[in-house]
Protein backbone atom coordinates (compact mmCIF):
# COMPACT_ATOMS: atom_id res chain seq x y z
CA UNK A 1 0.00 0.00 0.00
CA UNK A 2 1.77 3.74 -0.76
CA UNK A 3 2.21 6.18 1.84
CA UNK A 4 -0.70 8.13 -0.19
CA UNK A 5 -3.37 5.35 -0.02
CA UNK A 6 -2.75 5.18 3.69
CA UNK A 7 -2.86 8.56 4.11
CA UNK A 8 -6.73 8.64 2.55
CA UNK A 9 -7.42 5.60 4.59
CA UNK A 10 -6.34 7.49 8.08
CA UNK A 11 -8.27 10.39 6.94
CA UNK A 12 -11.66 8.22 6.06
CA UNK A 13 -11.55 6.81 9.42
CA UNK A 14 -11.10 9.80 10.97
CA UNK A 15 -13.82 11.67 9.11
CA UNK A 16 -16.54 8.62 10.30
CA UNK A 17 -15.56 8.82 13.66
CA UNK A 18 -16.10 12.57 13.71
CA UNK A 19 -19.17 11.98 11.69
CA UNK A 20 -20.44 9.24 14.26
CA UNK A 21 -19.71 11.33 16.88
CA UNK A 22 -21.72 14.63 15.67
CA UNK A 23 -25.01 11.93 15.47
CA UNK A 24 -24.42 10.75 18.69
CA UNK A 25 -24.06 13.88 19.71
CA UNK A 26 -27.00 15.47 18.28
CA UNK A 27 -29.79 15.78 20.54
CA UNK A 28 -28.38 16.49 23.52
CA UNK A 29 -26.40 19.49 22.03
CA UNK A 30 -29.53 20.98 20.53
CA UNK A 31 -31.48 20.47 23.57
CA UNK A 32 -29.07 22.52 25.58
CA UNK A 33 -28.07 24.91 22.48
CA UNK A 34 -32.04 25.50 22.74
CA UNK A 35 -32.29 25.63 26.93
CA UNK A 36 -29.58 28.24 27.27
CA UNK A 37 -31.46 30.80 25.16
CA UNK A 38 -28.20 30.51 22.75
CA UNK A 39 -28.61 31.06 18.89
CA UNK A 40 -30.89 28.38 18.48
CA UNK A 41 -29.38 26.76 15.75
CA UNK A 42 -26.36 25.19 15.97
CA UNK A 43 -22.62 26.53 14.76
CA UNK A 44 -21.89 26.22 10.91
CA UNK A 45 -19.48 23.30 12.31
CA UNK A 46 -21.59 21.02 12.32
CA UNK A 47 -23.07 20.00 9.81
CA UNK A 48 -25.10 16.79 10.74
CA UNK A 49 -26.59 18.72 13.55
CA UNK A 50 -27.60 21.70 11.15
CA UNK A 51 -29.25 19.11 9.05
CA UNK A 52 -31.71 17.35 12.29
CA UNK A 53 -32.05 20.72 13.33
CA UNK A 54 -33.43 22.42 10.40
CA UNK A 55 -35.36 19.34 9.42
CA UNK A 56 -37.34 20.28 12.51
CA UNK A 57 -38.26 23.64 11.46
CA UNK A 58 -41.60 24.27 10.94
CA UNK A 59 -41.09 24.32 6.91
CA UNK A 60 -39.54 21.11 7.23
CA UNK A 61 -42.70 19.35 8.28
CA UNK A 62 -42.49 16.21 6.68
CA UNK A 63 -38.17 16.09 6.92
CA UNK A 64 -37.78 18.59 3.89
CA UNK A 65 -35.21 21.15 4.06
CA UNK A 66 -36.43 24.49 3.00
CA UNK A 67 -34.32 27.77 2.87
CA UNK A 68 -34.69 30.40 0.69
CA UNK A 69 -34.09 31.13 -2.66
CA UNK A 70 -34.43 33.79 -4.95
CA UNK A 71 -35.99 32.21 -7.61
CA UNK A 72 -39.93 33.45 -7.59
CA UNK A 73 -40.99 29.87 -7.50
CA UNK A 74 -41.50 28.93 -3.51
CA UNK A 75 -41.06 25.09 -4.77
CA UNK A 76 -37.05 25.71 -5.58
CA UNK A 77 -36.75 26.60 -2.09
CA UNK A 78 -36.92 23.09 -0.74
CA UNK A 79 -33.58 21.69 -0.82
CA UNK A 80 -34.00 18.38 -0.24
CA UNK A 81 -37.53 16.33 0.41
CA UNK A 82 -35.73 12.65 1.70
CA UNK A 83 -39.52 11.45 1.79
CA UNK A 84 -39.53 11.41 -1.80
CA UNK A 85 -37.48 7.94 -1.69
CA UNK A 86 -40.39 7.03 0.61
CA UNK A 87 -43.00 8.01 -2.56
CA UNK A 88 -40.29 6.00 -4.70
CA UNK A 89 -40.63 3.08 -2.87
CA UNK A 90 -44.39 3.48 -2.16
CA UNK A 91 -44.97 3.82 -5.78
CA UNK A 92 -42.76 1.24 -7.27
CA UNK A 93 -43.56 -1.43 -4.77
CA UNK A 94 -46.67 -0.96 -2.41
CA UNK A 95 -49.04 0.38 -4.75
CA UNK A 96 -48.55 -1.97 -7.43
CA UNK A 97 -49.07 -4.98 -5.06
CA UNK A 98 -51.93 -3.40 -4.00
CA UNK A 99 -53.36 -2.43 -7.34
CA UNK A 100 -52.33 -6.48 -8.43
CA UNK A 101 -53.68 -8.58 -5.81
CA UNK A 102 -56.93 -6.44 -5.56
CA UNK A 103 -57.41 -6.57 -9.30
CA UNK A 104 -56.17 -10.31 -9.87
CA UNK A 105 -57.29 -11.52 -6.96
CA UNK A 106 -60.67 -10.38 -7.70
CA UNK A 107 -60.72 -12.07 -11.23
CA UNK A 108 -59.64 -14.94 -9.43
CA UNK A 109 -62.81 -15.04 -7.46
CA UNK A 110 -64.95 -14.00 -9.85
CA UNK A 111 -63.87 -17.31 -12.05
CA UNK A 112 -63.73 -19.35 -9.13
CA UNK A 113 -67.67 -18.13 -8.35
CA UNK A 114 -68.63 -18.69 -12.35
CA UNK A 115 -67.16 -22.34 -12.11
CA UNK A 116 -68.52 -23.46 -8.97
CA UNK A 117 -71.72 -21.76 -9.24
CA UNK A 118 -72.41 -21.20 -12.75
CA UNK A 119 -74.83 -18.48 -13.91
CA UNK A 120 -77.96 -17.77 -11.27
CA UNK A 121 -81.03 -18.72 -13.14
CA UNK A 122 -84.55 -17.09 -12.76
CA UNK A 123 -84.87 -20.07 -10.91
CA UNK A 124 -88.80 -19.78 -12.05
CA UNK A 125 -87.88 -19.18 -15.39
CA UNK A 126 -89.17 -15.65 -17.17
CA UNK A 127 -92.44 -15.10 -17.20
CA UNK A 128 -92.98 -12.58 -20.17
CA UNK A 129 -94.14 -9.86 -18.09
CA UNK A 130 -91.67 -7.17 -17.46
CA UNK A 131 -91.82 -4.51 -14.92
CA UNK A 132 -90.27 -1.13 -15.14
CA UNK A 133 -86.94 -0.72 -12.89
CA UNK A 134 -85.20 1.80 -14.03
CA UNK A 135 -86.57 5.13 -15.62
CA UNK A 136 -84.24 6.94 -18.66
CA UNK A 137 -82.87 9.64 -15.97
CA UNK A 138 -81.78 6.64 -13.92
CA UNK A 139 -79.91 5.07 -17.01
CA UNK A 140 -78.39 7.93 -18.17
CA UNK A 141 -76.61 8.33 -14.83
CA UNK A 142 -75.50 4.80 -14.69
CA UNK A 143 -74.35 4.82 -18.33
CA UNK A 144 -72.72 7.86 -17.66
CA UNK A 145 -70.64 6.90 -14.85
CA UNK A 146 -69.92 3.54 -15.99
CA UNK A 147 -68.45 4.62 -19.93
CA UNK A 148 -66.42 7.10 -18.11
CA UNK A 149 -65.26 5.08 -15.24
CA UNK A 150 -64.02 1.82 -17.85
CA UNK A 151 -62.03 4.96 -20.08
CA UNK A 152 -60.83 6.10 -16.57
CA UNK A 153 -59.94 2.63 -15.22
CA UNK A 154 -58.01 1.52 -18.48
CA UNK A 155 -56.04 4.73 -18.75
CA UNK A 156 -55.15 4.93 -14.89
CA UNK A 157 -54.08 1.26 -15.12
CA UNK A 158 -52.10 2.54 -18.13
CA UNK A 159 -50.49 5.00 -15.02
CA UNK A 160 -49.66 2.36 -12.95
CA UNK A 161 -48.54 -0.81 -14.95
CA UNK A 162 -48.31 0.28 -18.64
CA UNK A 163 -44.97 0.00 -18.14
CA UNK A 164 -44.57 -3.46 -17.50
CA UNK A 165 -47.41 -4.58 -19.32
CA UNK A 166 -47.62 -2.75 -22.70
CA UNK A 167 -44.51 -0.90 -22.95
CA UNK A 168 -42.56 -4.46 -23.58
CA UNK A 169 -45.29 -5.21 -26.42
CA UNK A 170 -45.77 -1.68 -28.17
CA UNK A 171 -42.21 -0.61 -27.91
CA UNK A 172 -41.34 2.92 -26.38
CA UNK A 173 -42.68 5.36 -29.40
CA UNK A 174 -46.18 3.25 -29.54
CA UNK A 175 -46.65 3.26 -25.80
CA UNK A 176 -45.69 7.24 -25.78
CA UNK A 177 -48.07 7.78 -28.32
CA UNK A 178 -50.74 5.98 -26.55
CA UNK A 179 -49.71 7.53 -23.29
CA UNK A 180 -50.03 10.74 -24.32
CA UNK A 181 -53.89 10.46 -25.14
CA UNK A 182 -54.64 8.23 -22.61
CA UNK A 183 -53.97 11.35 -20.48
CA UNK A 184 -55.73 13.25 -22.37
CA UNK A 185 -58.86 11.30 -22.02
CA UNK A 186 -58.04 10.52 -18.09
CA UNK A 187 -58.21 14.29 -17.60
CA UNK A 188 -61.57 15.35 -19.42
CA UNK A 189 -63.44 12.59 -18.68
CA UNK A 190 -62.75 12.81 -14.79
CA UNK A 191 -65.43 15.80 -15.24
CA UNK A 192 -68.42 13.84 -16.75
CA UNK A 193 -67.54 11.03 -14.62
CA UNK A 194 -67.94 13.23 -11.80
CA UNK A 195 -71.56 14.20 -12.82
CA UNK A 196 -72.68 10.82 -13.19
CA UNK A 197 -71.57 10.29 -9.34
CA UNK A 198 -73.43 13.16 -8.01
CA UNK A 199 -76.26 12.32 -10.50
CA UNK A 200 -76.65 8.53 -8.91
CA UNK A 201 -76.18 10.04 -4.99
CA UNK A 202 -78.79 12.56 -5.52
CA UNK A 203 -80.96 9.41 -8.07
CA UNK A 204 -80.69 7.06 -5.22
CA UNK A 205 -79.21 7.99 -1.95
CA UNK A 206 -82.37 7.50 -0.54
CA UNK A 207 -82.89 3.99 -1.77
CA UNK A 208 -79.60 2.93 -0.17
CA UNK A 209 -79.67 3.78 3.47
CA UNK A 210 -78.76 1.53 5.43
CA UNK A 211 -81.69 -1.18 7.44
CA UNK A 212 -82.62 -4.13 8.96
CA UNK A 213 -83.54 -5.91 5.84
CA UNK A 214 -79.49 -5.44 5.04
CA UNK A 215 -78.77 -7.99 8.07
CA UNK A 216 -80.93 -10.13 7.11
CA UNK A 217 -80.06 -10.34 3.32
CA UNK A 218 -76.10 -10.72 4.66
CA UNK A 219 -76.42 -13.23 7.27
CA UNK A 220 -77.74 -15.56 4.11
CA UNK A 221 -74.99 -14.85 1.88
CA UNK A 222 -77.35 -12.64 -0.12
CA UNK A 223 -78.28 -15.75 -2.16
CA UNK A 224 -74.91 -15.89 -3.87
CA UNK A 225 -73.58 -18.34 -1.01
CA UNK A 226 -76.55 -21.16 -1.29
CA UNK A 227 -79.66 -20.67 -2.96
CA UNK A 228 -81.91 -18.67 -0.67
CA UNK A 229 -83.39 -15.62 -2.05
CA UNK A 230 -83.53 -13.11 1.11
CA UNK A 231 -85.67 -10.68 0.73
CA UNK A 232 -85.08 -7.30 -0.85
CA UNK A 233 -85.80 -4.03 -1.30
CA UNK A 234 -84.85 -1.93 -4.71
CA UNK A 235 -81.72 -2.40 -3.94
CA UNK A 236 -80.27 -5.30 -1.49
CA UNK A 237 -77.06 -4.96 1.04
CA UNK A 238 -74.66 -5.90 -2.03
CA UNK A 239 -75.88 -3.36 -3.78
CA UNK A 240 -75.59 -0.63 -1.32
CA UNK A 241 -72.13 -1.42 -0.78
CA UNK A 242 -71.55 -0.85 -4.43
CA UNK A 243 -73.53 2.20 -4.33
CA UNK A 244 -71.63 3.89 -1.26
CA UNK A 245 -68.21 2.72 -2.87
CA UNK A 246 -69.09 4.59 -5.93
CA UNK A 247 -69.96 7.69 -4.31
CA UNK A 248 -67.55 7.32 -1.14
CA UNK A 249 -64.75 6.15 -3.14
CA UNK A 250 -66.33 8.58 -6.45
CA UNK A 251 -66.07 11.46 -4.22
CA UNK A 252 -61.82 10.53 -2.98
CA UNK A 253 -61.14 9.51 -6.48
CA UNK A 254 -62.49 12.96 -7.57
CA UNK A 255 -60.96 15.07 -5.24
CA UNK A 256 -57.67 13.32 -5.33
CA UNK A 257 -57.65 13.43 -8.95
CA UNK A 258 -58.62 17.10 -9.48
CA UNK A 259 -55.79 18.00 -7.05
CA UNK A 260 -53.52 15.02 -9.73
CA UNK A 261 -54.86 18.36 -12.51
CA UNK A 262 -54.36 21.23 -10.77
CA UNK A 263 -51.05 20.37 -8.89
CA UNK A 264 -50.39 22.19 -5.98
CA UNK A 265 -53.17 24.93 -6.42
CA UNK A 266 -55.61 23.58 -3.96
CA UNK A 267 -55.45 21.55 -0.89
CA UNK A 268 -52.33 19.51 -1.74
CA UNK A 269 -49.83 23.21 -1.75
CA UNK A 270 -46.36 21.06 -1.75
CA UNK A 271 -44.85 18.28 -2.67
CA UNK A 272 -45.78 16.10 0.15
CA UNK A 273 -49.43 16.49 -0.71
CA UNK A 274 -49.07 15.62 -4.26
CA UNK A 275 -47.29 12.57 -3.10
CA UNK A 276 -50.31 11.56 -0.91
CA UNK A 277 -52.92 12.11 -3.27
CA UNK A 278 -51.15 10.09 -6.15
CA UNK A 279 -51.32 7.18 -3.81
CA UNK A 280 -54.89 7.81 -2.37
CA UNK A 281 -55.56 8.21 -5.83
CA UNK A 282 -54.31 5.37 -7.21
CA UNK A 283 -55.25 2.71 -4.42
CA UNK A 284 -58.79 4.28 -4.23
CA UNK A 285 -58.91 3.37 -8.07
CA UNK A 286 -57.42 -0.25 -7.13
CA UNK A 287 -60.02 -0.94 -4.45
CA UNK A 288 -63.08 0.33 -6.62
CA UNK A 289 -62.11 -1.30 -9.97
CA UNK A 290 -61.80 -4.47 -8.51
CA UNK A 291 -65.18 -3.59 -6.93
CA UNK A 292 -66.91 -2.93 -10.19
CA UNK A 293 -65.19 -6.38 -11.81
CA UNK A 294 -67.92 -7.95 -9.04
CA UNK A 295 -70.13 -5.59 -9.94
CA UNK A 296 -70.15 -6.43 -14.02
CA UNK A 297 -69.89 -9.51 -13.44
CA UNK A 298 -72.86 -9.73 -11.57
CA UNK A 299 -74.79 -7.61 -13.54
CA UNK A 300 -74.24 -9.37 -17.06
CA UNK A 301 -72.76 -13.10 -17.36
CA UNK A 302 -73.19 -13.97 -13.64
CA UNK A 303 -76.96 -13.75 -13.65
CA UNK A 304 -80.27 -13.85 -16.02
CA UNK A 305 -82.59 -11.04 -16.62
CA UNK A 306 -80.01 -8.53 -14.97
CA UNK A 307 -78.70 -6.50 -16.99
CA UNK A 308 -81.93 -5.16 -19.21
CA UNK A 309 -82.75 -3.40 -16.28
CA UNK A 310 -80.08 -1.31 -17.32
CA UNK A 311 -80.42 -1.91 -21.03
CA UNK A 312 -84.08 -1.30 -21.68
CA UNK A 313 -85.02 -0.47 -18.30
CA UNK A 314 -87.47 -3.39 -17.39
CA UNK A 315 -86.96 -6.39 -15.53
CA UNK A 316 -88.23 -9.95 -15.89
CA UNK A 317 -91.29 -10.26 -13.49
CA UNK A 318 -90.19 -13.53 -12.09
CA UNK A 319 -86.48 -12.22 -11.55
CA UNK A 320 -87.72 -9.26 -9.10
CA UNK A 321 -90.11 -11.41 -7.49
CA UNK A 322 -87.03 -13.54 -6.51
CA UNK A 323 -84.38 -10.79 -6.25
CA UNK A 324 -86.15 -7.92 -4.95
CA UNK A 325 -89.45 -8.96 -3.61
CA UNK A 326 -90.17 -5.89 -1.16
CA UNK A 327 -89.86 -4.00 -4.31
CA UNK A 328 -92.18 -5.85 -6.20
CA UNK A 329 -94.87 -5.61 -3.59
CA UNK A 330 -93.87 -1.92 -3.16
CA UNK A 331 -94.55 -1.45 -7.11
CA UNK A 332 -98.01 -3.71 -7.53
CA UNK A 333 -99.13 -2.96 -4.12
CA UNK A 334 -101.26 0.36 -4.99
CA UNK A 335 -101.86 1.04 -1.29
CA UNK A 336 -98.40 1.55 -0.87
CA UNK A 337 -98.30 3.72 -4.04
CA UNK A 338 -97.95 6.63 -1.53
CA UNK A 339 -94.88 5.97 -0.49
CA UNK A 340 -93.46 5.32 -4.33
CA UNK A 341 -91.18 7.86 -5.58
CA UNK A 342 -91.31 9.36 -9.19
CA UNK A 343 -89.23 6.73 -10.64
CA UNK A 344 -90.45 3.70 -9.71
CA UNK A 345 -93.87 3.00 -11.99
CA UNK A 346 -96.06 0.61 -12.31
CA UNK A 347 -95.96 0.96 -15.64
CA UNK A 348 -96.01 -2.34 -17.94
CA UNK A 349 -96.61 -4.39 -14.74
CA UNK A 350 -100.21 -6.22 -15.50
CA UNK B 1 -15.30 3.85 -15.97
CA UNK B 2 -16.08 7.01 -13.50
CA UNK B 3 -19.03 7.03 -11.62
CA UNK B 4 -20.27 11.03 -11.59
CA UNK B 5 -21.29 12.63 -9.08
CA UNK B 6 -21.69 16.44 -7.90
CA UNK B 7 -20.75 17.51 -4.41
CA UNK B 8 -21.55 21.11 -2.97
CA UNK B 9 -18.92 22.54 -0.02
CA UNK B 10 -21.28 24.26 1.72
CA UNK B 11 -18.70 25.82 3.93
CA UNK B 12 -17.25 27.82 0.56
CA UNK B 13 -20.08 28.29 -1.21
CA UNK B 14 -20.92 32.36 -1.47
CA UNK B 15 -24.28 31.95 -3.57
CA UNK B 16 -22.74 34.30 -6.46
CA UNK B 17 -25.27 32.58 -8.89
CA UNK B 18 -22.41 31.53 -11.04
CA UNK B 19 -23.30 28.46 -11.64
CA UNK B 20 -26.87 29.00 -12.31
CA UNK B 21 -26.39 31.96 -15.04
CA UNK B 22 -22.99 29.14 -16.62
CA UNK B 23 -26.08 26.36 -16.37
CA UNK B 24 -28.62 28.85 -18.16
CA UNK B 25 -25.89 30.20 -20.83
CA UNK B 26 -24.44 26.77 -21.94
CA UNK B 27 -27.85 25.06 -22.85
CA UNK B 28 -29.89 28.29 -23.80
CA UNK B 29 -32.56 27.23 -21.01
CA UNK B 30 -35.74 28.77 -20.96
CA UNK B 31 -37.10 31.41 -18.25
CA UNK B 32 -38.77 29.74 -15.49
CA UNK B 33 -36.74 26.86 -16.09
CA UNK B 34 -33.76 26.23 -13.07
CA UNK B 35 -31.94 23.01 -13.89
CA UNK B 36 -29.44 24.59 -11.11
CA UNK B 37 -30.10 26.74 -8.45
CA UNK B 38 -28.97 28.22 -5.18
CA UNK B 39 -30.96 27.41 -1.56
CA UNK B 40 -29.58 29.73 1.33
CA UNK B 41 -30.43 27.72 4.40
CA UNK B 42 -30.82 29.25 7.83
CA UNK B 43 -31.01 32.64 5.86
CA UNK B 44 -30.01 35.55 8.45
CA UNK B 45 -28.85 33.38 11.29
CA UNK B 46 -25.92 31.98 12.78
CA UNK B 47 -24.81 28.89 10.33
CA UNK B 48 -26.28 30.07 7.61
CA UNK B 49 -25.28 28.14 4.57
CA UNK B 50 -25.82 28.16 0.57
CA UNK B 51 -26.34 25.09 -1.07
CA UNK B 52 -26.11 24.76 -5.20
CA UNK B 53 -28.44 22.37 -6.03
CA UNK B 54 -29.28 20.46 -9.09
CA UNK B 55 -29.96 17.10 -10.48
CA UNK B 56 -27.59 15.01 -8.36
CA UNK B 57 -27.56 11.89 -10.95
CA UNK B 58 -28.92 9.64 -8.18
CA UNK B 59 -28.18 6.28 -7.53
CA UNK B 60 -31.82 4.19 -7.82
CA UNK B 61 -33.03 7.41 -9.41
CA UNK B 62 -36.15 7.72 -7.76
CA UNK B 63 -37.00 9.73 -11.26
CA UNK B 64 -36.43 6.74 -13.25
CA UNK B 65 -38.74 4.20 -10.84
CA UNK B 66 -42.03 6.62 -11.10
CA UNK B 67 -42.03 7.13 -14.75
CA UNK B 68 -44.88 5.78 -16.11
CA UNK B 69 -43.27 5.85 -19.87
CA UNK B 70 -40.11 4.57 -18.25
CA UNK B 71 -38.06 7.14 -20.27
CA UNK B 72 -35.29 7.48 -18.39
CA UNK B 73 -31.60 6.02 -18.16
CA UNK B 74 -28.52 5.98 -16.45
CA UNK B 75 -25.31 6.40 -18.38
CA UNK B 76 -22.02 4.31 -18.23
CA UNK B 77 -20.81 7.35 -16.10
CA UNK B 78 -23.67 7.25 -13.88
CA UNK B 79 -25.87 10.18 -15.15
CA UNK B 80 -29.54 9.71 -15.00
CA UNK B 81 -30.84 11.45 -18.65
CA UNK B 82 -34.27 11.09 -20.33
CA UNK B 83 -35.46 11.39 -23.20
CA UNK B 84 -38.26 14.56 -24.05
CA UNK B 85 -39.47 12.14 -27.29
CA UNK B 86 -40.71 9.66 -24.62
CA UNK B 87 -42.07 12.50 -21.70
CA UNK B 88 -45.50 12.71 -21.43
CA UNK B 89 -45.08 15.59 -18.89
CA UNK B 90 -47.02 13.82 -15.98
CA UNK B 91 -45.11 15.13 -13.41
CA UNK B 92 -44.39 12.21 -11.30
CA UNK B 93 -40.52 12.17 -11.47
CA UNK B 94 -40.65 15.98 -9.87
CA UNK B 95 -42.74 14.22 -6.85
CA UNK B 96 -40.04 11.47 -6.26
CA UNK B 97 -37.37 13.66 -6.76
CA UNK B 98 -35.43 14.35 -3.04
CA UNK B 99 -34.16 17.39 -4.63
CA UNK B 100 -37.04 19.59 -6.34
CA UNK B 101 -35.20 19.00 -10.05
CA UNK B 102 -37.26 18.28 -12.71
CA UNK B 103 -38.82 21.60 -14.52
CA UNK B 104 -41.69 22.36 -16.25
CA UNK B 105 -42.05 24.30 -19.35
CA UNK B 106 -45.86 25.04 -17.96
CA UNK B 107 -47.49 25.14 -14.70
CA UNK B 108 -50.07 21.43 -14.79
CA UNK B 109 -52.61 22.88 -16.45
CA UNK B 110 -55.20 19.94 -17.09
CA UNK B 111 -51.81 18.11 -16.71
CA UNK B 112 -50.12 19.17 -19.95
CA UNK B 113 -47.10 20.64 -18.52
CA UNK B 114 -45.03 19.83 -21.37
CA UNK B 115 -41.95 17.69 -21.52
CA UNK B 116 -39.77 17.28 -18.28
CA UNK B 117 -36.53 19.12 -18.33
CA UNK B 118 -33.17 18.77 -15.95
CA UNK B 119 -30.29 19.18 -15.40
CA UNK B 120 -27.91 16.57 -17.70
CA UNK B 121 -24.92 17.08 -15.88
CA UNK B 122 -23.63 18.37 -19.50
CA UNK B 123 -24.26 15.28 -20.85
CA UNK B 124 -26.93 15.80 -24.03
CA UNK B 125 -29.71 13.55 -24.39
CA UNK B 126 -30.93 9.87 -26.45
CA UNK B 127 -29.44 11.71 -29.48
CA UNK B 128 -26.11 11.42 -31.43
CA UNK B 129 -23.51 13.84 -29.27
CA UNK B 130 -23.48 17.13 -30.04
CA UNK B 131 -25.91 17.65 -33.01
CA UNK B 132 -28.63 20.67 -32.89
CA UNK B 133 -31.34 18.15 -32.25
CA UNK B 134 -29.37 17.26 -29.06
CA UNK B 135 -28.59 20.79 -28.25
CA UNK B 136 -32.08 22.29 -29.29
CA UNK B 137 -33.80 19.49 -26.51
CA UNK B 138 -30.82 19.19 -23.85
CA UNK B 139 -28.41 21.75 -24.56
CA UNK B 140 -24.77 21.17 -25.19
CA UNK B 141 -22.64 17.90 -24.31
CA UNK B 142 -19.79 18.87 -22.64
CA UNK B 143 -19.48 15.54 -21.49
CA UNK B 144 -18.70 14.08 -25.21
CA UNK B 145 -15.82 16.42 -25.40
CA UNK B 146 -14.17 15.64 -22.82
CA UNK B 147 -15.32 17.95 -20.23
CA UNK B 148 -17.07 18.66 -17.13
CA UNK B 149 -20.16 20.13 -16.84
CA UNK B 150 -20.32 24.31 -17.05
CA UNK B 151 -21.32 25.32 -13.59
CA UNK B 152 -18.23 23.11 -11.22
CA UNK B 153 -15.98 24.44 -13.81
CA UNK B 154 -17.27 27.88 -13.11
CA UNK B 155 -17.28 28.24 -9.35
CA UNK B 156 -15.13 30.44 -7.91
CA UNK B 157 -14.81 29.35 -4.60
CA UNK B 158 -14.55 25.64 -6.13
CA UNK B 159 -17.64 25.05 -3.79
CA UNK B 160 -19.05 23.01 -6.72
CA UNK B 161 -17.52 19.82 -7.47
CA UNK B 162 -18.32 17.78 -10.05
CA UNK B 163 -16.83 14.87 -11.39
CA UNK B 164 -15.95 10.93 -10.50
CA UNK B 165 -17.22 10.41 -7.16
CA UNK B 166 -14.82 9.02 -5.19
CA UNK B 167 -12.16 11.92 -6.38
CA UNK B 168 -14.03 14.67 -5.38
CA UNK B 169 -15.12 12.66 -2.05
CA UNK B 170 -11.98 12.64 -1.23
CA UNK B 171 -11.22 16.47 -2.47
CA UNK B 172 -13.81 17.20 0.29
CA UNK B 173 -12.51 14.51 2.99
CA UNK B 174 -9.13 16.74 2.70
CA UNK B 175 -10.79 20.13 3.09
CA UNK B 176 -12.60 18.74 6.13
CA UNK B 177 -9.36 17.31 7.61
CA UNK B 178 -7.48 20.56 6.62
CA UNK B 179 -10.55 23.06 8.26
CA UNK B 180 -11.17 20.97 11.24
CA UNK B 181 -14.85 20.90 9.72
CA UNK B 182 -18.19 20.08 7.67
CA UNK B 183 -19.48 16.77 7.61
CA UNK B 184 -22.20 17.81 5.20
CA UNK B 185 -22.16 16.46 1.59
CA UNK B 186 -25.74 18.27 1.19
CA UNK B 187 -27.81 15.41 -0.20
CA UNK B 188 -25.35 12.47 -0.51
CA UNK B 189 -27.10 10.09 1.76
CA UNK B 190 -30.34 10.47 0.36
CA UNK B 191 -28.49 10.73 -3.44
CA UNK B 192 -26.13 8.04 -3.45
CA UNK B 193 -26.85 6.03 -0.17
CA UNK B 194 -23.34 7.49 0.66
CA UNK B 195 -22.35 8.33 3.81
CA UNK B 196 -19.95 11.24 2.84
CA UNK B 197 -22.78 13.05 3.97
CA UNK B 198 -24.83 15.20 5.82
C1 LIG C 1 -62.64 12.94 -11.19
C2 LIG C 1 -62.10 12.03 -11.79
C3 LIG C 1 -60.63 11.83 -12.01
C4 LIG C 1 -59.61 12.74 -12.21
C5 LIG C 1 -59.70 14.25 -12.26
C6 LIG C 1 -58.38 11.98 -12.35
C7 LIG C 1 -57.13 12.52 -12.57
C8 LIG C 1 -55.97 11.79 -12.62
C9 LIG C 1 -54.67 12.33 -12.91
C10 LIG C 1 -54.38 13.80 -13.20
C11 LIG C 1 -53.78 11.32 -12.85
C12 LIG C 1 -52.27 11.45 -13.04
C13 LIG C 1 -51.80 10.89 -14.32
C14 LIG C 1 -51.96 11.85 -15.45
O1 LIG C 1 -51.55 13.02 -15.35
O2 LIG C 1 -52.50 11.41 -16.49
C15 LIG C 1 -54.50 10.12 -12.53
C16 LIG C 1 -53.94 8.87 -12.38
C17 LIG C 1 -54.65 7.72 -12.12
N1 LIG C 1 -56.04 7.61 -12.08
FE1 LIG C 1 -57.36 9.14 -12.16
N2 LIG C 1 -58.68 10.65 -12.23
C18 LIG C 1 -60.04 10.52 -12.04
C19 LIG C 1 -60.78 9.36 -11.91
C20 LIG C 1 -60.22 8.11 -11.86
C21 LIG C 1 -60.97 6.89 -11.74
C22 LIG C 1 -62.46 6.78 -11.67
C23 LIG C 1 -60.06 5.88 -11.68
C24 LIG C 1 -60.25 4.39 -11.54
C25 LIG C 1 -61.13 3.73 -11.98
C26 LIG C 1 -58.75 6.46 -11.76
C27 LIG C 1 -57.59 5.75 -11.73
C28 LIG C 1 -56.35 6.29 -11.81
C29 LIG C 1 -55.14 5.53 -11.68
C30 LIG C 1 -55.04 4.04 -11.38
C31 LIG C 1 -54.08 6.43 -11.87
C32 LIG C 1 -52.60 6.10 -11.79
C33 LIG C 1 -52.20 6.18 -10.37
C34 LIG C 1 -50.74 5.85 -10.17
O3 LIG C 1 -50.34 4.72 -10.42
O4 LIG C 1 -50.02 6.74 -9.73
N3 LIG C 1 -58.88 7.82 -11.88
N4 LIG C 1 -55.84 10.43 -12.41
S1 LIG D 1 -31.86 14.33 -8.42
FE1 LIG D 1 -34.00 14.00 -8.98
S2 LIG D 1 -34.04 14.06 -11.19
FE2 LIG D 1 -31.88 13.79 -10.59
S3 LIG D 1 -31.55 11.56 -10.60
FE3 LIG D 1 -32.14 12.10 -8.50
S4 LIG D 1 -34.37 11.83 -8.51
FE4 LIG D 1 -33.76 11.91 -10.65
S1 LIG E 1 -42.83 14.05 -16.39
FE1 LIG E 1 -41.95 12.88 -18.07
S2 LIG E 1 -40.00 12.14 -17.29
FE2 LIG E 1 -41.19 12.80 -15.53
S3 LIG E 1 -42.19 10.92 -14.81
FE3 LIG E 1 -43.63 11.94 -16.21
S4 LIG E 1 -43.23 11.04 -18.21
FE4 LIG E 1 -41.48 10.52 -16.91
Amino acid sequence: MTSFARRLRTLAVAFALGLGAAIFAAPAITSTALAQGAPASPAAAQEELLFRYLQTQPQGRHGELVGRVSIPDPKAATLIQPHGREFQEAWRSTMKWVGAVAILGMLAVITLFYLVRGRIRIAAGPSGRYIQRFDGVERFAHWLTASTFIVLAITGLNISFGRHVLLPLIGPEAFTAWSEWAKVAHNFLGFPFTLGVVLILLLWVHRNLPDSTDLEWLAKGGGLVGHAHPPAKKFNAGQKIVFWTTVLGGAAIAVTGFIKMFPFQFIATDVYGMQLATQIHGIVGFVMIALILAHIYIGTLGMEGAFSAMGSGKVDLNWAKEHHSLWVDEVMNPTRKASLPAGAKGAGAD
Amino acid sequence: MARMKFLCDADRCIECNACVTACKNEHEVPWGINRRRVVTINDGKPGERSISMACMHCTDAPCAAVCPVDCFYTTADGVVLHSKDLCIGCGYCFYACPFGAPQYPRLGNFGSRGKMDKCTYCAGGPEADNTPAEYAKYGSNRLAEGKLPICAEMCSTKALLAGDGEIIAQIYAERVTTRGYGSGAWGWRTAYKDMVSG
